[in-house]
Formats: structure tokens, C-alpha cells, sequence
């Protein structure tokens, strides 16, 4: 799928690159384009290509086929260490027989920089990691967010176009994950380098990305802000990858521009948006669990009897058997006000307006 | 594990791990002590001293043995310098080219000499360097050793470059470090004490080598090793216990330090 931008400059324009590993085609005709200043995510599970995509702008896969441009200029056929792109590797890789300072000096070093002008940048880094007390130490003397952050540093010190993350926050523990997250969004804002980001976290790249690339099977599935990918999902994928949801069978009798009618199981119509062209006949509806709502049976748009509950703190999830066998997970906040039927219950399932969605396949 | 499966209680076990030591340890406890005898006789104990200590530095033989002393030290030193630089370019290869064909062949290829009985080696040696007629001579023991070392460097280089994950290379390259830079600002400091230990254990390697030597070496010049041989062969003198005792210590030496290397290594890595 390709997004062309006229609006914005491009910062890295990706046009068709397949990368092939013997008959194993790990990215096949992927194009996007990375604005400039931009947080990019590349989101998908494991062997999507995510990792690959990220290696070859970086220049240490080379591609089989495409065209990488950074700022108009085609950078394919340049070796890592002439590309004006830095990594933070998801080990950081950071080097263990040199100090902070050195660690962070190094790029700035090789290239040339006079060193009182390397040492005020080192400073500087540092002082935006808050590291500043810590440039005479070893890496194995810091904590695992420590070197995470001096990995980014250093990352950051030549003042590369683009800077490339490959997870690296998979290697710390949740509560310091979700205080980095907003720690690197500020960072890229302050620095105004464009990130790409790539993670398998679903939740890592809603918080923090203004565009997500949804990657599966070595391609792109979709391209579009969080709250698009999450909310308009294009096809079952990227609906069943982002978030939970449920896919309902329905048989589409017809389709207007964008609007579908779709009959549900239980013989009750509805109109909702379609993500794509669909053509009538047996399709797939995309309903996120915390869009719905029980109702009492009578004249509801769906029916159905309570199988189970499962108690998640914040929520309540609340599995319903429908009449067709399929079993559909609601989320029902967890509050006095809301009473949740007892386990056996015969219950309605009211939709909320613009909650259902035709998903393509 | 339990305790009835615990090998240290199986009958015997203490007898016989004792008559190994006694039979590994005993002759060279016996050099070491007798060569501080105080008798001519090396089976006749006559007080102790360190007159055949003297008898190595100063006495009449001792202008042969230091001659002897300086080749080996000399040869050992260069031969275990380039057998380590082969071990480091050749672990270098194998470890990081991407698609290197024939890896495992590579690797026997490399490692055939530990197994090759060392008496073929060295008679092997000797016919190819009179086939090619080449003098035999100093060049031609330091030839030899540095062939014999390399798979005694590569060893424990190869090992620890296996930790060493190549992204401390991408990582320099990343930031616009070359190859080569690369290579000597990261890798190779991240190597040292494999590297370190490898040379050592050349060294050492070299340094006590007899068999070969003595096939190549031709007329003329001596090692330590084989002018202790050569000196045994009129008869055993004390003296020579005592530059056994030495050679022993030289040797001891080496490999703790080897092995310190190596260890240091291993403990940086644990920490990171």
C-alpha cells in the first residue's frame, strides 16, 4: 500500500524493496514514506520483516530488489558506515571495554568532529539522557535502563537524519517500559530526528508513534495514525493484531461507497463501514470488546447466553455464546454501577454507532 | 544428584585417584627436589644446595645452554606472534564471513595437527623442507613451529570470539566506523584475552617442543629441549634436573597466565 505525501517532506521514501533469503522472501515490494520529524513505527510479530526492513536502511542487509532514498538520496547501495543513520540495538550493543563518554564519543570520532566540539555534544546527550554523573562508568556498571539510555545517547551524538530503534525497550521491565516510552516520545520531539521505530508491542506503538506501519508476512497491511489502524482497521490482520476484537461471519447483501449492509448471525440487519472494497457474500465484521454493550434479550441486535467471565482488575471480560455457536468477548468496566449477568444468563448485545466494521481478508 | 550416585563414593575411588597423582607428580617432584642435591650422584641424597643451579649459569656447559636458552626463547616469541596473527585472521573468517564455504572442512583442516601423531608431522617436515631443499637450520625450526602453534592459538581465540556477538561491530559501523576500525577499535580489544592466552599457550608450545625440532633443526644449533637430550645422552648430571626444574617453572608460569587470561574474560563477559 502506498502513501504518497504531498504535505510533508519525505524523509525516507522505501519504494518497492523485496529482500529474498534463498527462496524465503522476508520482504516482498514493501513501499512507505517516512515523513520528516516523524515517530514511525513498524509494528507486526515476529518474522513479519519488521527487523529486516530496519537492517536494510541501516545497511547491513542488502536488498534484493527497490529503492531506499533518505532525503532524495539513494542510500541502497551505501555501506553502514556511510549512511548518516544511527541504530539503538535491542541488546544496545553498547561497546564494554569503553566508558560512557567513550561510548558516546566514538561516532563523533570517526567522524572527524574536533574534540572540544565532541565533548560539548557528548555532554549534551548525556545531559538529555540525565546520564551526566554517569560518562566515567562501564557499562556493566549501569542498570539495564541506564544502558538503554546511553545506547540512545550515543545513538543520537553525530545528529544522525534518522535514528533507528530496533525494540529496545523489550529488555526492561514493564513499569520502567512505560516511563521510557514517554521519556524517548519527549526526546524525539525535543531533537526533532525522525525515529523508526520498530516493535512487536502493540500498545508501545499506539502510545508513542504518529504513524504505525502494521507489517505482516514480509508486507505492509496498513499505514495510518494509531487511532486509524486501531479504530479502521483494513483487513482481519490488522484488526486481530492491534488490540482484541471479535470477527463475527456475516453475509453481506450489499454494498454502498463505503457503507455495507451485512445481516448477523441471529438474522438481524445492520449498515456499517466498509474497510475496503468488498464484494457481497460471506464477510468478516470487526467489533472491539469494549464497544459493546449488554442489553436485556428482547429486540437486541444480538443474542446470546453468558459462558464465562474472567476478572482483569480494571474490567471484566465477559464471554457470550451466541446463537450460532461463535462466542463473542465484551469488556464491561469493573464498577458498582455496572451489574454483570450471572454466568448461564440469557443476554442482548447492543452495539455502539460506528462499532462494527466489514473488514476485507 | 543423590548421594549413592556421587561418584567420590564408589569404592576405590580415593585409591586410584590418589596413584594417578602419585604416578603424574612423582617423577617431577623428584627432578625438582634432587636438583637442589648436593652430590654428584642424582640418586644419592647429599644435603641441599644450589651448586647445580650455579653449574647451569657458570659452569662449563653453561655457555651451550644459554645459547640454546636464547633460541628457543627467540623462536618461541616469533612463532607464537605469527601463529597467533594466522589464529586471529583465520577465527575472524570463520566466525564472521556470512556464507564461507566449506566452514567445517575449515575448521578440521585447522585443528588436523592436534591430531596428526606429532612424529609423522615431523618426519613429514623434514622431507618436504629437503624436497624444497631448504637449509635446515634456525629457519627452519621456527617454520615448523609457527605450523604447529596455530591450532594451539586458534583454540582458545576461536572460543572467545564465539561470545562475542557481531553487533559490537554493526554497532561500530553504525557509527560510521570502517571495517577496518572496527575490527581494531572493538573487536580486537573485545578479543584480547583470547588472543592473550592463545599466544601463551603457542609460547609454551613452542618453547618445549622436542620432537619436531630435533627432525628439523639439522647440525649445528641447539634448543633447550634438545640440548637437554643431547646432554642426557652422556649420562645424567644433575645439572640438567636443575634446567628442568627451570623449564618446568617457565612453563607453569605461562599456562596460569593463560588460564588468568581467559578467566578475566569470562568474568567481564558475566557482568555485562
Amino acid at each position: 500500500m502506498l502513501q504518497k505525501t504531498q504535505d510533508a517532506t519525505v524523509a525516507v521514501d522505501i519504494e518497492n524493496v523485496t529482500k529474498n533469503y534463498g527462496t524465503f522472501t522476508a520482504l516482498s515490494r514493501v513501499s512507505l514514506d517516512i515523513r520528516d520529524n516523524e515517530f514511525f513505527t513498524l509494528l507486526g510479530p515476529s518474522g513479519c520483516g519488521k527487523t529486516t526492513l530496519l537492517r536494510s536502511i541501516a545497511g547491513f542487509e542488502e536488498i534484493s530488489d527497490g529503492a531506499i532514498r533518505l532525503y532524495g538520496e539513494d542510500i541502497a547501495g551505501l555501506p553502514p558506515h556511510q549512511r548518516p543513520v544511527n541504530t539503538v540495538f535491542q541488546q544496545y550493543a553498547l561497546f564494554p571495554h569503553m566508558t560512557v563518554m567513550q561510548n558516546v564519543l566514538f561516532g563523533l570520532q570517526r567522524l572527524r568532529k574536533p574534540k572540544v566540539e565532541a565533548e560539548a555534544r557528548c555532554a549534551e546527550v548525556l545531559e538529555l539522557v540525565q546520564l551526566s554523573a554517569f560518562a566515567g562508568r562501564y557499562p556493566n556498571q549501569l542498570s539495564g535502563g541506564q544502558q538503554q539510555r546511553v545506547a540512545l545517547a550515543r545513538a543520537l551524538a553525530p545528529k544522525p537524519k534518522l535514528l533507528l530503534l530496533d525494540e529496545p525497550l523489550s529488555a526492561l521491565d514493564l513499569k520502567l517500559r512505560q516511563a521510557v516510552r514517554v521519556e524517548l516520545k519527549q526526546i524525539q520531539q525535543e531533537t526533532g530526528i525522525t525515529f523508526i521505530f520498530v516493535t512487536h508491542d502493540q500498545e508501545e506503538a499506539l502510545t508513542m508513534s504518529d504513524r504505525i506501519a502494521v507489517m505482516s508476512a514480509g508486507e505492509v497491511q496498513q499505514v495510518g495514525t494509531p487511532r486509524e489502524v486501531y479504530e479502521a482497521p483494513r483487513n482481519r490482520f490488522v484488526a486481530d493484531f492491534i488490540g482484541e476484537t471479535n470477527l463475527l461471519d456475516v453475509s453481506v447483501t450489499s454494498v454502498t461507497g463505503d457503507q455495507a449492509l451485512c445481516v448477523l448471525p441471529g438474522g438481524r440487519e445492520i449498515t456499517c463501514p466498509a474497510a475496503a472494497v468488498v464484494d457481497p457474500g460471506p464477510g468478516h465484521l470487526s467489533v472491539r470488546p469494549e464497544r459493546m454493550t449488554l442489553t436485556v434479550p428482547t429486540d437486541a441486535l444480538l443474542t446470546g447466553r453468558v459462558e464465562n467471565h474472567v476478572y482483569l482488575g480494571t474490567d471484566m471480560q465477559v464471554m457470550v455464546r451466541l446463537e450460532d455457536d461463535e462466542i463473542l468477548t465484551l469488556r464491561v468496566q469493573n464498577s458498582e454501577a455496572v451489574v454483570v449477568p450471572t454466568i448461564g444468563a440469557e443476554v442482548g448485545i447492543a452495539l455502539e454507532a460506528g462499532a462494527a466494521r466489514l473488514l476485507a481478508d | 544428584m543423590s548421594q549413592r550416585h556421587d561418584l567420590r563414593r564408589f569404592p576405590g575411588f580415593l585409591q586410584l585417584t590418589l596413584l594417578c597423582l602419585l604416578l603424574l607428580y612423582a617423577p617431577l617432584m623428584v627432578v625438582m627436589v634432587y636438583s637442589f642435591n648436593d652430590n654428584t650422584s642424582i640418586t644419592i641424597w647429599g644435603g641441599f644446595s644450589l651448586r647445580w643451579y650455579e653449574d647451569v649459569f657458570f659452569g662449563v656447559e653453561a655457555p651451550k645452554f644459554k645459547q640454546a636458552a636464547l633460541n628457543s626463547l627467540s623462536i618461541a616469541t616469533m612463532a607464537a606472534t605469527c601463529a597467533t596473527i594466522i589464529a586471529i585472521s583465520s577465527a575472524v573468517a570463520m566466525m564472521r564471513a556470512r556464507q564461507l564455504r566449506g566452514r567445517t572442512a575449515s575448521f578440521a583442516l585447522i585443528n588436523l595437527p592436534l591430531m596428526v601423531p606429532e612424529i609423522v608431522t615431523a618426519v613429514a617436515s623434514l622431507i618436504f623442507f629437503s624436497a624444497i631443499g631448504f637449509t635446515t637450520g634456525y629457519a627452519t625450526i621456527l617454520v615448523a613451529h609457527i605450523v604447529f602453534c596455530i591450532p594451539f592459538a586458534y583454540l582458545p581465540i576461536a572460543a572467545r570470539m564465539q561470545s562475542i556477538e557481531d553487533t559490537y561491530e554493526q554497532a561500530a559501523m553504525d557509527l560510521y566506523a570502517t571495517p577496518a576500525q572496527a575490527f581494531r577499535l572493538v573487536l580486537l580489544p573485545l578479543m584480547m584475552p583470547g588472543v592473550f592466552s592463545g599466544f601463551l599457550l603457542a609460547f609454551i608450545i613452542s618453547l618445549d617442543d622436542f620432537l619436531i625440532t630435533n627432525f628439523v633443526k639439522g647440525a649445528g644449533i641447539e634448543t633447550l629441549p634438545t640440548a637437554i637430550f643431547g646432554s642426557v645422552k652422556t649420562g645424567i648430571k644433575p645439572n640438567i634436573m636443575a634446567i628442568s626444574t627451570l623449564l618446568l617453572l617457565v612453563s607453569v608460569g605461562f599456562v596460569t597466565l593463560s588460564y588468568l587470561a581467559s578467566r578475566m574474560g569470562q568474568n567481564k563477559e558475566q557482568k555485562t
